[in-house]
């Protein structure tokens, strides 16, 4: 078990040092920089003067170089002031170091936002958490819920409730984020007005008034598709023999379901949830746009927006992470969870 | 001049009605559907249920909606008329005499035409990526799940590569105004749109290669076809200029493309491990088939189930994709009537009108639907056997 989850944090570590390099290269194409060196300067520039912008910020270096620089392998050199010649500051917002030096994600220096005129780590991280309160109260929803739907529907395969909350379910997975919330605001905000249509107003203090669309928007992408799941598996501990073994014997058709059933039927939708979250990522992305939360989403879209280099190149990091920390939890959870599968 | 208003009821007619040749598409093909569905196999099947019938059914209206889309919408879908800005539904313009059914949006463009004509660059869009991305993903997916060893690894890696990358994350950095300077998309496409040509040459090649009058014909048919089609959609150099694609629309195109086969490999990889177990597949084997022949000719003929429910729940998949595309103004024109964009601009006005925003999520929603009621009854067909 050790060495399998060894080597698929190995696995791990090659793939997002693949990927960053990937967003790396897609960020740092001319056309991007171009967009950049324009966006950090006066109006009415010279494409000489946006050139040596460039080049006075370091981005004319090697790709390999900036890319270590940015890992943490290259030192960060202090760039040149060109009026003095002496050693400056490439963002004065950032607290540059003056001397050579290696800072790169490895040592925990994230660099610097030319959007916000920030470090990306005083902008990244009270993101997340902000979309940590987000995501947690959607899973506090979309679970139970989502696993009651799927074992009332499973309990009793082609019932009446099981053709119901199926096709319910199907209708769910059918409404992406950006359908259900302009829907959801249609009607509670702008026809009932119960709720709020902006969750601007959350990051200082959470209320159900403000928070309650865009969770139950995020919350109802997800339910169908765990909802199915749980029903597929439920439907399938159903057949079972010892379900039919418990039924003769005389017990209770509740109590077999909730004894006999349940605890087997849960194996599968684990696994589902946490692979949920990738989806939910997207998710999460559309919702706070939306309602203009400032979490992790719209960060990233700000970040995108503008060519905001190390800002962006942060956000992927950390959700490419996200991905792949919940496909291995889901793999060794499994495991854990159903004693037949044995990781080799 | 004040616009004139009809009521709700009419206006209900008037949609109704707008739609004719939509309902006399639908009941042809629904009703020779139902007088031969004992001949049709498993789309006979679909008419067994309930649910079968409703997906079938909301999949063909917004196809033939998509296809009499220039006879159904009254107006120009991109036409501003000042008059009609922000006008409710049931507005009637004053010179042509015909009628806002659905209410005109901030910039006086009539959301009914809007909408119905959004359904075209989803159904062109949508299921082409798909049949490109199934092309990708069985060409790669075949050759990793029979050979396994170093080709399974390599490219199992690559497909969990492209995984582990967010949409959100892959589409913000694949399709910006900026790369279009690059030759990545091109690049991209030219690799993509090859692997059709790959796939049915192999194809012809595995079956007919001792019958040469057959085999030249099909393989010339698809080199000919196949690499016309290839010049117009890479190079845009088609000589008879009828295959064409605006540059942005191919960059969506491969992005979706790519962010989609990855998925296709990893289903058609575990089915080929899972048939390459059977009998037939070592009967093929002693017979002395080449491996090719047996993947194209054994193996996947028989992974067509999961193959097909997959290709539905995945084109409407790329129609969310498509929709997140156009909510985030990504790739698409921003005068597009596609489904996406229209959610998004009317999204922003929410507070002071509602009408814009409710017919191009109700279709979207609705056409997915459709695809997968179709899928989960195609499922369940093809479990019965």
């Amino acid at each position: 078990m050790l060495s399998f989850v060894i080597r698929r944090l190995g696995t791990m570590a090659l793939t997002m040092l693949c990927l960053t390099m990937v967003v790396f290269f897609l960020i740092n194409l001319e056309p991007n920089l171009k967009k950049l060196a324009i966006s950090q300067t006066e109006m009415h520039t010279s494409a000489e003067q946006l050139e040596s912008w460039l080049v006075n910020h370091g981005y004319r270096q090697n790709f390999f170089v900036r890319y270590g620089q940015w890992l943490g392998l290259v030192p960060k050199q202090p760039v040149t002031d060109p009026a003095t010649g002496k050693p400056a500051q490439r963002f004065s917002f950032c607290n540059d170091p003056l001397v050579s030096t290696f800072s790169g994600v490895l040592e925990g220096d994230f660099g610097c936002s030319t959007k916000f005129k920030a470090t990306v780590a005083s902008k990244l991280f009270p993101a997340l958490g902000a979309t940590g309160i987000l995501m947690f109260w959607v899973l506090v929803v979309m679970v139970p819920i989502s696993l009651l739907i799927g074992i009332l529907a499973g309990m009793r395969e082609g019932s009446r409730t099981d053709r119901v909350l199926s096709v319910a379910s199907i209708a769910s997975t059918a409404t992406p984020e950006y359908v259900s919330g302009v829907i959801f605001t249609v009607i509670f905000a702008s026809w009932l007005g119960w709720l709020n249509g902006s969750a601007a107003s959350a990051s200082q203090g959470i209320t159900f008034y403000n928070f309650t669309l865009p969770v139950m928007t995020l919350a109802i992408y997800g339910i169908g598709y765990i909802a199915r799941m749980t029903r597929a598996s439920m439907v399938e501990v159903m057949t079972q023999q010892y379900i039919r073994t418990a039924r003769l014997k005389g017990l209770s058709f509740g109590s077999v379901v909730v004894k006999h059933a349940l605890r087997n039927a849960l194996i599968a939708p684990f696994t589902v949830i946490m692979l949920q979250f990738p989806w939910l990522l997207t998710g999460v992305v559309i919702v706070e746009v939306m309602f203009r939360y400032q979490g992790f989403g719209y960060t990233l879209v700000e970040a995108a927006g503008n060519n905001d280099i190390d800002l962006l190149l942060g956000c992927s990091l950390v959700s490419v992470f996200i991905v792949l920390i919940t496909q291995l939890i889901s793999d060794v959870g499994y495991a854990f969870l159903n004693p037949r599968i044995r990781v080799q | 001049m004040p616009v004139q208003y009809i009521s709700g009821f009419t206006v209900v007619l008037e949609v109704l009605s707008r739609f004719w040749p939509v309902w006399i598409a639908l009941l042809i093909v629904m009703g020779a559907s139902f007088a031969y569905k004992k001949k049709l196999a498993l789309y006979g099947q679909l008419f067994d249920s309930g649910v079968g019938i409703v997906g079938v059914g909301i999949c063909l209206f917004w196809l033939f909606t998509a296809i009499f889309a220039a006879t159904i919408s009254p107006f120009d879908p991109l036409a501003q008329i000042p008059i009609m800005k922000d006008v409710l539904p049931g507005a009637v313009e004053p010179q042509s005499g015909l009628t806002y059914l659905f209410g005109g949006d901030k910039l006086a463009r009539d959301v009914f035409s809007r909408m119905v004509y959004g359904s075209q660059i989803v159904l062109i869009i949508a299921p082409a990526a798909t049949g490109f991305a199934l092309m990708v993903g069985i060409t790669l997916g075949l050759p990793a799940g029979y050979y396994g060893g170093k080709i399974d690894t390599v490219l199992s890696f690559l497909a969990n590569l492209v995984l582990a990358f967010p949409v959100i994350l892959l589409f913000y950095l694949l399709v910006t105004p900026g790369i279009m300077d690059t030759p990545i998309p091109y690049g991209m496409a030219g690799v993509f749109f090859l692997f059709p040509i790959i796939f049915f040459s192999v194809l012809f090649w595995t079956r007919y290669k001792n019958r040469p009058d057959r085999l030249y014909i099909l393989l010339g048919i698809t080199l000919i076809l196949g690499g016309w089609i290839y010049l117009g959609l890479v190079f845009d150099r088609d000589p008879l200029h009828i295959v064409h694609i605006d540059p942005n629309q191919l960059n969506i195109f491969v992005a979706v493309v790519f962010a989609s086969s990855p998925g296709v490999f990893r289903i058609v990889r575990g089915l080929v491990m899972d048939i390459k177990t059977r009998d037939y597949v070592a009967a093929a084997q002693t017979r002395g088939e080449s491996p090719w022949y047996i993947m194209l000719w054994e193996i996947l003929p028989n992974a067509r189930g999961p193959l097909i429910v997959d290709a539905c729940l995945r084109i409407g998949y790329t129609t969310i994709l498509l929709g997140t595309l156009g909510y985030f103004g990504l790739g698409l024109a921003p005068e597009s009537p596609d489904w996406g964009t229209a959610i998004k601009d009317a999204s922003r006005l929410l507070r002071s009108f509602i009408h814009p925003a409710l017919p191009p999520t109700i279709a979207l929603m609705s056409f997915v639907l459709g695809l997968n009621l179709l899928a989960d009854s195609l499922r369940e067909q093809s479990m019965k056997d």
